[in-house]
């Protein structure tokens, strides 16, 4: 059993210690000064002499056949180096995460507006821009499929009442935008009795609409062609070693002569799991023999990366009357757009993870993943599980209305804990505090209501707008808990590789951590150095440029960089540690059985032995390198969705509290709190900072952020009409990390980037309607779903 | 793409009467993001930030003239007693960095039904000074705005200054937005009790094609405050009388579905804009008798 090794766990302050820049510090990060400064070098502020402009001409039609594409005006316009079209892709012409099934340049048909069609680069990005506007590109527009359950074939919800009508036959009528039909993925969890039966029943219907990840770095990079017929990508993006392997495809080159670099990063949270730009600046400087930069405006940026599954829901919820689950339906469906991306792996987790983390007896889950003619849906933090959030956890309001319960008893009356089975089987061998995370939301004091006196505007829904110095304005509190798998699932093999050097620099020891792992903003450069730190007891730790050079690290996404790039580096520590020691004992002559690795030196508690590093490493350089892996997962049945699908799950629980302007539909956040267990906090400040930003880009996704399509188009691509939340929509907030050690996990520790993303909405939405009385079915919630106008 | 940068209104003058075709820029939020985003590529920009008279602001007869150059920030900063509905307008625009760059004259300029400064100029009632190497005009601002981002001026003018006549009562703004700040209105209102005229001023914007008035609502909330001695006694408002003068500034809106916002909830949105606006007004023209 495990118990917290910090309690009772607190407010960040409490979690903080000044320390030494190891495991469990608030470190500093090595480019936190260059960022504040305005001096990091992002990947839009790299630069070379005599370097080229790429810029992609686009679809203007979400679904259109090409009958031909005349580059020669283009070509003619002085100043332009190449024009390419995909005759020009030399390997294979289509590429993708998962299914490989998208164009790197449009073949005969576009499928989403914005869809790469022709390449160019000039000498300037004016002139490249205008000889792209010369590419004369002859489409027969065809009618958009721009509806996932249409493209399916499904229009009615009927599987969700009869549980043994299963629907296999895709709709005859809807265009089959890929030859083999519209269904990306249809996983099945099937467990109990397929018939249930329960006293009260609860049915609802949800609608989330399309989140953007909105990074502040659009996307960017500089091919460099190589003197060995390669070429050298510098590119910000969260995974180089899948960036490689598609690009190489693409290229037809051997992964040798296609050689990555990280630039900088200004955030990604799965928009850049994808490629952009990194094919074509190849294409461009192999063909033109010199450095080519691509780098994306804001507007280009919404067309060139994937977004967050739009998800239509249903949910039927069984319960007895004293309010024990006995059963839950749901159908999900994701909109995935018109290429695969990671679209079955978001099922995998929508429909795995889609009833919350309770326990329920009798489960009967679908989630689809359809392609469509809207822009490609991919990774995006929370990955499938934050729109069945919004579902499952409404359905919790609905449910404890309809028992007349507290929404807080219901939930805890049927939390999942410590050995409890998850609907695909799984049993949960480490902590799940779900009770506790919401008996301690309970217990936090609510913030005080605005005063009699003098109005803050700034406290106001609207702000200082002045709609309100108080009129129709109504609060709301409202709960919500979640889980979300970490690390990639469903018998992926997924590893990290370190390679860890340690030797003496300027008389001083010195290790040097090289791994493949994107630091996207998130710090992971930083518990690198503390990881390296503590196990080597030494100060100075170098975090090696971010390449290819070394093996795949994974993915920056699902939560899972500190498990799975900490473990690794952490495994190669102990390799070198394990050099150390035996150079020690070699050196006083004996086995001594506590050796370890403090101050620079190596010391023993026992006996008076210190031997410094430097002394021991002379010149040296001792050097590990390794691949680490979490426990293997397994796939899933494809008939009832059971196995040990995950590795690990992140709990989290948030209270939102929000005055709404019941009168206009405006909505204030008053404060957000959340409690959220890491297991163990590595960087505490980081780990807090990684609550607050989740916990923000939830509640934008409930109030306010959504890209809107219409008819396959997308009517907001930009930061005046795509909204994200400033600092008086985003609230002061009560936040307590618990670390309860996960005993399968490096130091302990749990993912913790999404859990707060997937719980924040819901609770944001629950608090709306408890202050409204309004059923609100659907995120962003808008004024006019409020107002009724 | 020419740039000239003249450091004298006469050369401005010259400049734009040379080049009829120059987009004028100042604060630059709205022109360098059409330039950014390819959406304008003038052949000339005319940069009048040099020119330092543009910077300035005096009182003359009473009323306030604004020169073009000056900053929404400015306007809060310096102005918050004089042009109260103007400052509470401008406190709603952008960030920080836009209100320091952004001016009341762009906005004008600029003429979009959305920009936040018309209608509190509306509402306060205001003049546009233009003027071209043929010489100096005013505009008064009800015939200033001619349809969806056009206006009165000719294309050899540029805006000097605006001048807006002092407050004799109070004044609110109320601008909706789906965030809490820095965002574009979805619908706003503007309202001026001017009671040395017995007159009643409201501004409309976001919701018809160009900014406007609600004249019929004007012309019923004076009559009430007039025909039952309101303006006199101060005695509280009548509720139906708010509730009528919000139902006539939402009738006076042409709104359309958008983005932003659907054309009913505008519609609703003003009315209820237009009540609360009056009734806080009502209540700072009530406390200001008993101040006194």
């Amino acid at each position: 059993m495990s118990t917290p090794t910090r309690t009772p766990t607190g407010a960040p302050e409490h979690l903080t210690g000044p320390g030494s820049g190891g495991v469990g510090d608030d470190a500093q990060r090595p480019d936190g000064v260059l960022k504040v400064r305005g001096e990091f070098a992002y990947g839009s502020d790299l630069w070379m002499e005599d370097m080229l402009w790429g810029v992609t001409l686009r679809s203007p039609h979400p679904y259109a056949r090409i009958r031909s594409v005349d580059t020669s005006a283009a070509l003619a316009t002085p100043g332009v180096s190449a024009v390419l079209t995909s005759d020009d892709v030399p390997g294979e012409k289509v590429y993708g995460l998962e299914l490989a099934d998208q164009p790197v340049l449009a073949l005969d048909v576009v499928r989403y507006q914005g869809e790469p069609v022709a390449l160019v680069a000039a000498d300037h990005p004016e002139t490249a821009r205008l000889a792209a506007a010369r590419i004369h590109v002859d489409y027969d527009v065809l009618e958009p499929v721009t509806d996932a359950r249409t493209a399916l074939g499904h229009p009615t919800w009927n599987q969700v009442h009869d549980s043994t009508a299963e629907v296999t036959e895709l709709s005859r009528e809807s265009a089959h935008l890929h030859p083999e039909g519209n269904l990306v993925r249809h996983l099945k969890v099937r467990t109990g009795d397929p018939a249930p039966t329960a006293d009260v029943v609860v049915v609802g219907e949800y609608e989330v609409g399309m989140q953007d990840q909105a990074f502040l770095g659009p996307e960017a990079g500089l091919a460099v062609p190589a003197e060995d017929g390669g070429v050298e990508l510098h590119v910000a993006t969260q995974w180089l070693h899948v960036d490689q392997k598609q690009i190489c495809s693409a290229l037809a080159l051997p992964p040798e002569q296609v050689r990555l670099t990280l630039a900088g990063v200004g955030g990604a949270f799965g928009g850049r799991e994808d490629l952009s730009m990194h094919v074509h600046a190849c294409l461009l400087a192999l063909r033109t023999g010199r450095p080519v930069k691509m780098s994306y405006n804001r507007e280009e940026s919404f067309f060139g990366h994937v977004h967050r599954h739009p998800a239509t829901m249903r949910y039927e919820h069984g319960a007895t009357r004293d309010g024990e689950l006995v059963y839950v339906k749901a159908a999900i469906y994701f909109d995935g757009g018109a290429y695969a991306s990671s679209t079955p792996a978001v099922v995998g987790n929508g429909g795995t993870m889609g009833i919350g983390p309770y326990v329920v007896p009798n489960v009967h889950v679908d989630c689809y993943g359809a392609y469509t003619n809207n822009p490609p849906c991919g990774a995006m933090r929370g990955f499938g599980s934050v729109q069945t959030a919004f579902a499952y956890e409404s359905q919790m309001d609905a449910l404890a209305a309809e028992l007349d319960m507290d929404p807080v008893e219901l939930r805890c009356r049927n939390a999942m804990e410590e050995g409890s089975a998850t609907p695909t089987g799984q049993v949960i061998d480490s902590p799940a505090p779900v009770v506790e995370l919401l008996r301690r939301l309970e217990a936090m004091p609510l913030p005080a209501r605005s005063g009699d006196g003098e109005v803050d505007l700034r406290d106001m829904p609207g702000g200082v707008s002045n709609t309100t110095h108080g009129e129709g304005v109504r609060r709301g509190v409202g709960y919500a808990v979640a889980y979300k798998n970490v690390a990639f699932s469903e018998g992926y093999d997924d590893h990290s590789t370190a390679r860890v050097r340690l030797e003496v620099v300027g008389g001083e020891p010195t290790a040097t951590v090289h791994t493949a792992a994107a630091e996207v903003g998130q710090g992971l450069v930083t518990v690198e150095q503390q990881i390296a730190r503590t196990e080597l007891g030494v100060e100075r730790v170098v975090v090696h440029p971010k390449d290819t050079s070394v093996g795949s690290a994974g993915s920056t996404s699902a939560s899972r960089q500190t498990y799975v790039t900490g473990g690794a580096v952490k495994a190669a520590c102990e390799k070198v540690r394990e050099q150390l020691v035996a150079r020690a004992e070699r050196l006083v002559g004996r086995t001594v059985p506590d050796l370890r690795l403090a101050g620079g030196a190596v010391v023993s508690d026992s006996e008076d032995i210190t031997v410094p590093l430097a002394d021991l490493l002379g010149d040296d350089v001792l050097e590990e390198t390794l691949e680490w892996r979490h426990r293997p997962t397994e796939a899933i049945d494809p008939e009832t969705g059971q196995g040990f699908a995950h590795v690990q799950y992140a709990f989290s629980a948030h209270r939102a509290v929000v005055d709404v302007d019941t009168e206009l539909g405006l909505v204030k956040v008053v404060e957000m709190a959340c409690t959220q267990d890491v297991g163990k906090a590595i960087n505490p400040q980081a780990v807090v900072g990684q609550i607050q930003g989740g916990t923000a880009q939830g509640l934008g996704l409930a109030v306010m952020e959504e890209i809107l399509i219409q008819d396959g188009k997308v009517r907001n691509p930009s930061f005046t009409d795509y909204l994200i939340p400033t600092i008086l929509d985003m609230p002061p907030m009560r936040i307590e990390v618990l670390e309860y050690a996960d005993p399968h996990a490096p130091y302990g520790l749990r993912g913790v980037g999404e859990a707060p993303n997937i719980s924040s909405g819901p609770a944001v939405l629950a608090a709306i309607r408890a202050a409204t009385g309004l059923p609100l079915t659907r995120v962003p919630v808008r004024p006019e779903h409020i107002t009724g106008t | 793409m020419d740039f000239l940068q003249p450091v004298t209104w006469a050369e401005a003058l010259e400049a734009k009467a040379a080049h009829p075709d120059a987009v004028p820029i100042a604060g630059g939020t709205d022109v360098m993001v059409g330039l950014n985003f390819g959406h304008l590529r003038p052949a000339l920009l005319l940069d009048l930030t040099r020119i330092a008279d543009l910077r300035d602001w005096q009182v003359a007869d009473g009323a306030v003239r604004l020169g073009a150059g000056v900053s929404y920030a400015r306007v809060i900063s310096e102005l918050g007693d004089r042009l109260p509905g103007l400052a509470m307008a401008s406190r709603t625009i952008g960030s920080p960095q836009i209100r320091n760059r952004g001016t009341v004259a762009g906005n004008l300029a600029t003429a979009s039904p959305a920009g936040d400064a018309h209608p509190a100029l509306l509402a306060a009632g205001s003049e546009v000074e233009v003027a071209s190497a043929r010489g100096t005009r005013r505009i008064p601002i009800d015939d200033f705005y001619t349809g969806v981002k056009r206006t009165a001026m000719d294309d050899d003018e540029l805006i000097a200054a605006v001048h807006v006549a002092p407050p004799s009562g109070p004044q609110q703004y109320s601008k909706i937005g789906t965030r809490n700040a820095m965002v574009i209105a979805v619908a706003a209102f503007g309202l001026a009790l001017h009671p040395d005229r017995r007159a009643v001023g409201t501004g409309i914007g976001s919701a018809a094609p160009t900014p406007r008035r609600a004249p019929a609502a004007e012309e019923f909330l004076a009559g009430e405050l007039d025909s039952s001695g309101l303006w006199e006694s101060r005695a509280e408002l009548p509720e139906a009388t708010i509730a009528r003068f919000g139902e006539l500034v939402a009738a006076a809106a042409a709104p359309i579905d958008d983005v932003r916002g659907s054309a009913p909830y505008r519609v609703h949105a003003l009315s209820v804009m237009a009540r609360r606006a009056l009734s806080w007004a009502w209540a700072d023209y009530r406390s200001a008798n008993q101040e006194a």
